[in-house]
Parts: C-alpha cells; structure tokens; sequence
C-alpha cells in the first residue's frame, strides 16, 4: 500500500521527527529547492529515468525508515511509490500535492503572551522561509505580512472568535504574493503599506509611517512603526508591546536583508547599514527580533518559532558586525544568491498592475524565499 | 510559420507524469534521427523533457508555445551518430566554413531535419533533409561549391556521398557542423519561449 502524507504531516515530521525523501523532480528543480530539516535526508532521481523500473534505486533507500516521495504536484511521486511498492517496500508515502502544497503550507506557533493582554503567533511557511504574525487581543486581530494563502488566518481568527481589523505589510514584497490586500477587501479591515514602497500602486491604502500607532482590540497593544529602510526604500520594523521588534526583511536571525529586489543594491547600501548600525542599535536590547523569514531550519528554536534577542543577534549576526563600510558594502551588493523566482511579476502583483490568475500566482511563487544576502 | 516533424504526440491536458511517459514510448517507436513535436499543457513539461533527452541522449531542439499549449521538439538519437567513421574525403571545419560564407560561389547545404533547421541555421543556408536528398538534385548548382553541413558531420557526410554519386565535383563536407558552430545563425522567434 501507498499512503498519502499532507504538508502538515510532513511538517510534523520535518520538526519533530526523522525523514527520507525520495525527492523524484529533475536534478535543477531539486538543486534549487528541497525539503530541509535537521533529521531529513534526501536523495534525488528524476521520475524519468525510473519509468523502466526502480530496482537501481531500491539500494539506496534506508530499510529502516519510511520512504516518502515527492515530485512538483503529486503525479510523478505516486507513480514511483506504486513501483516501490510492486517492488515490494512496505509503507510507501507521497506528499500530497507535492512541492506546490509544500510551499503553500502554514503552521501557527505561538510566540507568547502579550504584556497588556493579547497573544502573538508566527505563522510559518516553512517550505518557503516565509514568517508572518498574528496578534490577538479581546476580539480582535492585526495580520503582519500576510501570505497568499489567507484562509489560514482567516479559519485561525473564526476558531478564536476574532475580527481581523487590521493587515501590515512591512514592505512591498518581492518572494511572495501579499494577502493583506484581499483579506482587507474580505474583512473589512484596513491595508497599511509604507508608502514609500506604494508610489506605484493601482489601489487605495492606509499610509504606514514612522511613528504610527496602530491599536489592536480596545486593550494597550499597540503596533508601532519605526522607519528602517534598506530592504526597500519604504521598510518598516513594527514594535509591539515594547517587547517584539518585527524586523520584516531588515534582519534575519541568521542574515541581512539583501538591498537589490527593488532596484539598484549601491542605492540603498547607505540606508540599510543606518538602519542596522545605527537606528536599531538605538533601540532596546532585550526587544526580541522577529524577522519575516528565515533561511535554515536550524533558525527554528526549540518551541518551533524563529526569534532572537537583540543583543544576542548584534553579538552573533554576521551582517552586524562588518565594521568596516567598504566591506559591508561588498557584502551586500556581490556575489548575492540568485534572486527569488519571477519577483519582478511578484511585485507588480503586489503594486495591483498585473493580476494572474490563482494558478499562475502558485507557479510565481515556487522555490525558497531569497531575501537574505546569504543563503 | 510552422516547424515540421514527422510525427506528433498529444499530451495536452496530461500532467505529470505522463507527457513524459507516453513520449518515451512513442520515442521508442520512432526512427532514428526524426523528430517528434510533444504537444502539453503542463508547464513543467520543458524542464522534464530537457533533463530526460539529455540523460537519454536523444537531442532536444526547442520549444515553442502558443497560448497555453507548449510543442517540443526532440530528434531520436541514431546510434551511429556517435561513431565517427566519416568516409567523405573532402572535409573542412568550422572555422574554413565562417571564412568561406560571404564568396560568392558558395552554397551552404543543410541536411538536417527541418525542426532542427528551423530552431537554429546559418543565415542563407539551403535546407534539404538528408532524406529527401535524392529527389531534390535539381536545386544544387554543380558550378557552386556546396558545403554540406549537420549537427555533427555524420549525415552531412551520406549526403556528400550521395552528392558525389550523382556527379557533382565541388563537395565539402564540414565536420562537425552545427554542434559547435560560433558563426552566425538565424533563430527560430515564433511563441514566447
């Protein structure tokens, strides 16, 4: 027999537990784009090349673990499980809607409680590096970088019986199609974008500037901007509850934002390292950085969220501390990783210009999110 | 304008795994050295086809696309294209070919099939597929001197062969042809890939 495995059982698996994947897609889409985790090990064999049989590969495959297969969108991984099945492997599993249910899959995990009453939750993308927030408080809730898929918020806030009220985008993004726009449109709340990043936009939004405060319910959380530009022209960290910094794609745990998605690197060079070396070295250091992505898996801690102290990441972050502005300079204008898959068409989506269909916004979106200098 | 095959495979509406599945299948049944044109909808289907020639060594030509639908092209590799026993006296290489290109007196003939012709030729080259050779000798001048190009030398080399038979005196064979040719070519631009 063959069973399918969801994202989210994948998921489970990939956090908690061991893996092997059997992954059947052909050699560049694997090189560019896989599974990851700690205890996942991978192997790669083209669909195509096992269509005659699989007995070449049956020796690679551990005899001790499950074998979960996974193609782009399902078909090829189902047909190479059926054949290690007829080949005799017990417990054969296939990722449910492959590579594409992956990259779509959303977990909430939550980060913790808010001082003046509320909660904050991450939710990951894991199979895209891509962290957005969640904040709760007396019936209501504020979305920050919101993914494409906003049913996952949406079901989250109608179990706990909220009212979205409010979706912050930091920035106009370049790796993935942002919700906030369509969920504003759904709820009724309100679209903040900084408007910096908005000049080009086709559509009427909510201006997010330095030193907006945005309440959350009718409690204290309040939402506060700071201007970090450097990312993009219009970046913005939001502060909540004087605890969390939301670093949106300035900081990483591990990297920087990279400063060339938008335009030129050189540009922005100078705004970024302000923003780095100087606005954010300003700010208190027991804030807790919660970046909106991630590129490793080892980012995640033990409970599962992306997060760091302040003072921990300008001791350890490699990105802050390059004394030298020559240097931080080089570092963040060559030899950057490639950049994420069809972002110019992302963006333009984003700006409301171009408006692709459901399944042509998947395909923009595939592989990892790429907005770190490092990979 | 559209690129000839001689045979062609419906996979619109197949995801994968399936266009690949049926074109190794119709590949099988085909003869050596023609080309297919696959006809998918699945988008993922161009990566697939380029990773899968390549690993099987059949040659893949290009893709077109139009709306929705993409058609590859691929040639069945022929087993002999590997050797290289060519038996033609009269070669001469790539670099004797760009020298000559611009003389006056001089035709360049291509033997290939025409989907490969069509993907990538050299501007004013002659296309007449090694297949219909014999019952095309009436569109060669025998005063010119005719260079007779492939992808690798091999059918150019029949085709010298085959000119040489019918009398004509001023043949070069250029070995090896397309496969590394630097010189200028003319590009198929139809569709958007």
């Amino acid at each position: 027999m063959i069973y399918p495995l969801t994202a989210k059982e994948v998921a489970k698996r990939v956090l908690e537990g061991n893996l092997f994947i059997l992954d059947v897609r052909n050699e560049g889409d694997f090189n560019n784009w896989k599974i990851e985790g700690k205890n996942v090990t991978s192997i790669n064999k083209p669909y195509f090349d096992l269509i005659d049989g699989v007995e070449e590969i049956l020796d690679h495959l551990p005899s001790d673990q499950d074998i979960l297969v996974v193609c782009a969108k399902e078909g090829s991984s189902k047909m190479v499980a059926d054949m290690l099945d007829e080949a005799g492997r017990e417990k054969v599993f296939y990722l449910e809607g492959g590579m594409k249910a992956w990259s779509e899959y959303l977990q909430p995990v939550k980060v913790g409680d808010l001082k003046s009453g509320g909660e904050l939750y991450q939710f990951n993308r894991i199979g895209k590096g891509c962290l957005s927030y969640f904040v709760a408080s007396q019936g209501e809730a504020a979305i920050i970088d919101s993914a494409r898929m906003t049913d996952a918020y949406e079901e989250f806030a109608a179990q706990k019986n909220l009212k979205i009220t409010h979706l912050i985008d930091t920035h106009l993004h370049a790796d993935h199609i942002s919700g906030g726009r369509k969920l504003a449109e759904k709820t009724g709340g309100k679209y903040w974008l900084p408007s910096k990043d908005a000049e080009e936009v086709t559509f009427s939004y909510e201006p997010l500037e330095d030193g907006q405060e945005i309440k959350v319910g009718e409690s204290n959380i309040t939402i506060q901007a700071l201007y970090s530009p450097g990312h993009t022209i219009g970046s913005t960290s939001l502060m909540i509850d004087d605890n969390y910094l939301l670093s949106g794609d300035i900081l990483f745990v591990d990297s920087i934002g990279r400063p060339d998605l938008a335009g030129k690197a050189e540009d922005w060079v100078g705004d970024l390292r302000t923003t780095l070396y100087t606005k954010y070295k300003e700010l208190s250091d027991d804030l807790i950085v919660l970046p909106a992505h991630f590129g490793k898996m080892s980012e995640l801690n033990e409970n599962g969220v992306v997060q760091e102290k302040l003072s921990v990441l300008f001791e350890k972050n490699e990105g802050l501390n390059i004394q030298d502005e020559e240097e931080f300079r080089k570092a963040v204008s060559e030899n950057l990783p490639p950049q994420p898959n069809a972002y110019q068409e992302i963006r333009q989506t984003n700006m409301g210009k171009i408006n692709p269909d459901e399944e042509s916004q998947r395909e923009m979106e595939i592989g990892p999110n790429r907005c770190a200098i490092t990979e | 304008m559209a690129i000839a095959a001689n045979e062609v495979l419906d996979c619109k509406g197949l995801a994968c795994p399936m266009p690949i599945v049926k074109t190794k299948k119709a590949m099988e049944k085909l003869e050596s050295g023609k080309v297919i044109e696959i006809q998918a909808t699945d988008k993922g289907s161009t990566a697939d086809i380029q990773s899968w020639a390549k690993s099987t060594g059949h040659q893949y030509l290009g893709t077109t696309s139009e709306g929705e639908v993409l058609r590859h092209y691929l040639r069945k590799a022929n087993p002999d294209e590997v050797k290289e026993d060519t038996k033609f006296p009269h070669t001469v290489d790539n670099v004797m070919l760009e020298k000559v290109l611009e003389q006056e007196n001089t035709v360049i003939l291509d033997v290939r099939e025409p989907a490969e012709y069509m993907f990538s030729h050299i501007p004013g080259s002659l296309s007449i597929p090694l297949g219909e050779l014999e019952n095309n000798i009436e569109k060669l001048d025998r005063e010119k001197d005719i260079y007779v190009v492939c992808r690798t030398g091999n059918r150019s080399d029949r085709a010298s062969q085959i000119l040489a038979d019918k009398g004509f005196t001023k043949i070069k064979n250029v070995v090896p042809g397309m496969s590394e040719w630097m010189g200028p070519v003319e590009k198929f631009q139809g569709g958007d890939k």
